[in-house]
């Protein structure tokens, strides 16, 4: 019987060391995460009852502080619009980049300032937005429609980098076929490049649309914090992480855990959403 | 005016000139007709035709004619230029950012690069079938038939009719009748290229390109597809690029050699194989190099 040559005991210890370590460094890793996630939902469930989701904040100091149904409420609304505005403009922009623009100069440079906007803060986008719609005269005032224009410009970048890589990867051996049947290049693009890239482009956006969902400082002084339900855009408008950027300073523990509540509330949507995102582009490997 | 074909040592010409009521212009596909068993297709002349990308001559002022109902072989080694002047054809050869292309390309007598000519027009009557095969993913087979159709506003049953009838010329129907509803890249490799030539047929070209159609299939289903070309060519012209001389042997009733982006020889195909007149082409199907 033939044997294979010995593996030095050396080379076994190495690889048993460098195994542990990174075990550890995963280990160490998911330490704050499942702490994050242990107090959120220790904390957060706490606070939670049918009148935490019914009712508006009331503004009392002393006694039961309300709910954050405004402030739900408010996000979804200013996200919806936000995501209204960006979604379509960002794919809009991939689209000529990927399609029409390749590599030409222009493209080239639109694709160097959505890199720039992507490493932008958020709150420079809010800034912008308070100098130039909520100070200016005519149509001045904090309201839900300059938070979601906030939004917009924070989710713009996101989309459109996200949107780009989905459509590189439809293979151009599709675009031909689609022109050599006598598709004019529009055409291609909607029932060929669009369909096939949709898992992709989906997933990028719903991601988009949760990192907007948690933000807050570009919400702080463009929608501002207002404790009634509405469903008027051009009013302030109360919003999840807003909310909770205000409770959570104050010196009484009903309001801290209502922060507490929101919190979750908030990471639980965008739960949902990420979910869905993956369920999604799960979906499209298996095709 | 019509082409004939220039060659006169073919052995068997079997073309006669283009009836004079044929339409004079490039006649986009109705979407009604059904072409009979045996159609009078148009015939192809490159002349002097030049292919660059950027600053890279491709090709290199080849003239050649594709007599119509004729299965013409484009053969060479790789990098030659064959595939990229076979695109020059139906002008796929300028979606490549940077290419262009010089000469002059007549279907019929309709010239491919004349400045009324509508590139779509150009494609719908000059199909094209790929290296490899490439249903679109995201549509089941019917769909993917269909899908030049619905370009062309073809609708309900008559959609329908055609896609079945156009399954049934590119061999496919027994195969998939029973799951037309499908995604079309479920199907095997060389069902999925007959996929590819029924969608390309549903739109009821005049030519037919084949850019190395068999070269990612295994020798059953390159059978078939070549079967299935020497059927279609009763209707249609065909211009097969091949890496595969035994392959062009089988199909082709003429044969082109290219090396270097040139055009080296052009003649029937069995002449092309025992007796060629350039040393080059000698060398090259008797397996030297390439």
């Amino acid at each position: 019987m033939t044997s294979l040559p010995d593996i030095g005991a050396r080379r076994r210890r190495t690889d048993r060391v460098a195994r542990t370590m990174l075990a550890l460094a995963t280990g160490l890793a998911l330490v704050p995460l499942v702490l994050i996630l242990f107090y959120l939902v220790k904390q957060g469930l706490g606070a939670w009852s049918l009148s935490f989701f019914t009712t508006d904040p009331n503004g009392r100091f002393l006694g039961d502080p309300g709910g954050v149904r405004s402030a739900i409420l408010g996000t979804i609304e200013i996200v919806a619009l936000a995501s209204a505005i960006a979604i379509p403009a960002g794919i809009g922009v991939a689209l000529y980049l990927v399609e029409y623009g390749r590599d030409g100069r222009f493209a080239t440079t639109v694709r160097y300032f959505v890199d720039v906007m992507t490493g932008v803060p958020s709150i420079a986008f809010g800034l912008f937005i308070y100098i130039t719609l909520v100070l200016a005269t005519g149509f001045g005032g904090f309201a839900g429609w300059k938070g979601s224009l906030a939004l917009a410009l924070l989710m713009l970048p996101i989309v459109t980098r996200s949107a780009e890589v989905a459509l590189t990867l439809v293979p151009d051996s599709l675009r031909e076929a689609a022109l050599a049947l006598g598709a004019p290049r529009w055409r291609m693009v909607a029932r060929v490049v669009l369909p096939t890239a949709l898992p992709g482009l989906l997933t990028g956006t719903l991601l988009a649309v949760a990192r907007a969902a948690g933000e807050t400082a570009p919400l702080l002084f463009t929608a501002t914090i207002v404790k009634e339900t509405t469903a008027n855009l051009a009013a302030p408008m109360n919003s999840l992480p807003a909310q909770i950027f205000s409770d959570v300073g104050q010196a009484q523990d009903q309001l801290v855990g209502r922060a507490w509540g929101a919190a979750l509330t908030l990471v639980l949507m965008i739960l949902v959403l990420t979910t869905v995102a993956r369920l999604i582009s799960r979906r499209s490997r298996l095709a | 005016m019509s082409f004939q074909p220039t060659e006169t040592d073919m052995t068997e010409p079997p073309h006669t000139a283009r009836p004079a009521t044929a339409p004079p212009a490039l006649a986009v596909a109705s979407g009604t007709g059904k072409r009979t068993a045996q159609t009078q297709a148009r015939s192809v002349s490159l002349r002097n035709l030049h292919a660059y990308y950027g600053d890279q001559h491709a090709v290199n002022g080849v003239w050649l004619e594709f007599p119509a109902n004729q299965v013409t072989a484009i053969i060479g080694p790789s990098g030659c230029g064959k595939s990229t002047m076979v695109r020059c054809i139906n002008r796929m050869h300028e979606e490549i950012p940077g290419a262009r292309a010089a000469g002059t390309v007549l279907l019929d007598d309709l010239d491919v690069y004349g400045e009324d000519t509508d590139v779509v027009a150009v494609r719908r009557a000059v199909g094209m079938v790929f290296q490899k095969p490439n249903p679109f993913p995201t549509m089941s087979v019917f769909d993917n038939v269909a899908a030049g159709l619905r370009l062309i506003g073809t609708r309900g049953s008559e959609l329908r009719d055609r896609v079945e009838h156009t399954l049934k010329a590119a061999g496919l129907w027994d195969e998939v009748h029973d799951r037309l509803h499908q995604p079309g890249i479920g199907l095997s490799g060389g069902q999925q290229q007959r996929l590819c030539i029924a969608r390309t047929l549903a739109v009821e070209p005049e030519v037919i390109l084949m850019d190395e159609p068999c070269s990612a299939l295994d020798p059953v289903a390159t059978l078939k597809i070549e079967e299935l070309v020497a059927e279609l060519s009763r209707r249609y012209t065909i211009v097969v690029v091949t890496h595969n001389m035994q392959q062009a042997a089988r199909v082709a009733e003429s044969t082109a050699f290219m090396l270097n982006g040139e055009l080296v020889e052009h003649g029937p195909t069995e002449r092309m194989f025992t007796n060629p007149e350039d040393s080059r082409t000698e060398e090259y199907v008797t397996g030297k190099f390439g």
